[in-house]
């Protein structure tokens, strides 16, 4: 019997490819796994477990063949942010509970032609809203390394199914963090690529401007090769950039000796702990052992990105979240004299709590009389933070910061406090007002608990920041630790 | 920053959300703090700024003007809570 709670997607990739195990065995192991570890951190939604053995079946017979990919046969977990074609998809809402989309998500259908196995959909904070997947309306996920504890969020459900070996590889999407984060509090690695890399065809729409779909792994060269499969252009999503084809995997390892790296001081201000400090110093450090050199720098409007943030990302989910009405799909509240109170009676019962908040925050934002004061001084200050790391690219190759300021909360911890949980991103919802890409990859732990580091590029320098991630991993055992689950 | 409870119900009515009256006082006062930390936004110098809606630079995106294959009508309305042969069916907007 095959065990999987270690395993890598290369790993596994090469099993198949020998024919050592079949895509149904390590299937099967990684089910009996999920039945005996995900009553404990409940990370998924919904198990797809007869599917992913037809799947499975199907991928053997492609290995058979000859027809064999990096991926063929893999499992692998979706948030469940993500259409599934014929899957239930609810976005932890109430309000689709029972929403089955028609059609795949675009790097749903792009992983499905090169024959994974799909083995679950990943519970997450209600339409992505959230820090710690408590805003699930279904239930909390729990973190593999301490229950009492978060996984982070809003993909905690995604990061979590790979920390506690469920999957090698799951898929989340980060509007303000909620890949990166989640992957810092689960000691894994989750990438945020730049804003219109990954297509954002079918996704359900949280905050169009900043949303973006990436990779969960054990390390980051599995991450590089999940990437060159859901990367690239597509004329579904407008706002898909047409990019060269790029091998991600192909571009790491080699000598970092000489890169330039920015950390900024910011970052090290604003509630981060001096665990965390002490994390990312022992981190810089190794860089500097690396042959890279190291300054501090300086972007001083961070401290106004999470104010520029919690105004656009709700104005853009005041419209986005306009669509259920409860007419076309959805929940659907009948029961009233008047189509009016219908609307808003379905919307009153089929969102939670922080949606509800967000889309009362965004229409504010928005509407008369506060449009100029909010949002497009928000837009105006997004531009500023935007030239601040322009500025700081044309000195440096990569940025490097703590992902999150503190280790993994407890559950309920910051559950009365919006605000205090809304600071939970703050190294991180930067990157998404500017476009850029992000990775978290594990820095080290305190206490036994998880400590992220953050590597930020330039648009589009995805291969610059898994390369020094991927150098990083070369010589440090932390993405090797596992929870004990 | 205190938004008082007619502006929250103001705010409801606009995203046309049913709140109850518990939910109004915990939504004006969560809103108003919430607003109060971004006042930080007055700080940052902007004039002359020009807003950002999209941090990649796109020109317009054109296509060919063709037909494509659309999901079916019982895809369309597979998901619907209500429908009446191939419609969804609403309540009366006029009455």
């Amino acid at each position: 019997m095959i065990d999987v709670k270690s395993l890598t997607v290369i790993e596994a990739g090469k099993l198949l490819k020998a024919k050592e195990v079949s895509s149904v065995e390590l299937t099967r192991a990684y089910l009996d796994r999920i039945d005996a570890v995900d009553p404990k951190i409940q990370a998924l939604m919904t198990l797809t477990d007869e599917l992913a053995l037809a799947q499975a079946k199907e991928a053997d017979a492609r290995i058979a063949g000859g027809d064999v990919e990096a991926l063929t046969g893999v499992p692998i977990v979706f948030k469940d942010v993500l259409c599934t074609k014929g899957i239930r998809t609810t976005c932890s809402s109430k309000m689709l509970e029972n929403f089955i989309p028609p059609y795949d998500a675009a790097v749903v259908e792009r992983l499905r032609s090169r024959g994974v196995v799909i083995v679950g959909k990943a519970n997450m904070d209600e339409f992505a809203m959230g820090s710690s997947t408590e805003n699930s309306a279904y239930f909390t996920t729990r973190n593999p390394w301490d229950i009492s504890r978060v996984p982070g969020g809003s993909s905690g459900g995604s990061a979590a199914a790979v920390a506690a070996g469920l999957a090698p590889a799951a898929l989340g999407s980060d509007t303000g963090g909620s890949i990166r984060q989640p992957a810092a509090f689960c000691s894994v690695v989750g990438l945020k690529p730049t804003y219109g890399l990954v297509s954002r065809f079918g996704l359900i729409a949280f905050a169009s401007s900043l949303d973006q779909i990436g990779p969960f792994t054990r390390d980051v060269a599995d991450n590089a090769l999940v990437l060159n499969a859901i990367a690239g252009y597509d004329p579904r999503d407008s706002t898909s950039v047409p990019q060269p084809e790029t091998d991600y995997y192909g571009c790491l390892g080699g000598s970092v000796k000489g890169m330039k790296i920015g950390v900024p001081k910011e970052y090290f201000a604003q509630g981060v702990t001096l665990q965390v400090k002490a994390a990312v110093d022992t981190a810089l450090r190794v860089y500097e052992d690396l042959g890279c050199e190291i300054e501090e720098c300086s972007l001083p409007t961070t401290d106004a990105a999470l104010a520029v943030y919690y105004i656009i990302a709700p104005s853009e989910a005041s419209a986005n979240l306009a669509r259920y009405d409860g007419v076309k799909y959805g929940y659907s509240f009948k029961d009233t004299d008047s189509m009016w109170q219908a609307m808003e009676k379905t919307r009153a019962i089929g969102f939670g709590p922080e949606v509800k908040r967000r889309i009362m925050l965004g229409t504010y934002a928005l509407s008369a009389g506060y449009y100029d004061a909010w949002y497009v001084k928000a837009q105006k200050v997004r531009t500023v933070i935007r030239r601040e790391f322009d500025a700081a690219f044309e000195r440096y190759d990569a940025l490097v910061t703590p992902t999150a300021p503190t280790v993994p909360f407890k559950i309920g911890e910051k559950a009365a406090d919006p605000f205090s949980m809304y600071l939970s991103d703050i190294c991180t919802i930067p990157v998404n007002i500017a476009g850029l890409p992000g990775i978290s990859i594990q820095g080290g732990f305190a206490e036994g608990l998880p400590i992220g580091l953050q590597i930020i590029g330039k648009p589009f320098a995805e291969k610059t920041i898994l390369k020094l991630g991927h150098a990083f991993q070369q010589v440090t055992e932390w993405h090797k630790r596992l929870p004990n689950i | 920053m205190e938004l008082s409870k007619q502006e929250v119900l103001h705010i409801a009515r606009l995203a046309r959300l049913g709140i109850d009256d518990a939910e109004v006082d915990r939504l004006r006062g969560q809103l108003s703090d919430i607003l109060g930390h971004f006042t930080v936004l007055s700080h940052v110098n902007t004039e002359n700024v020009p807003p950002t809606a999209h941090t990649i630079a796109q020109s317009n995106v054109l296509g060919y003007d063709k037909p494509t294959p659309c999901l079916a009508t019982d895809q369309v309305l597979s998901n619907a809570p209500e429908r009446e042969g191939d419609y969804f069916r609403i309540r009366a907007v006029l009455e």
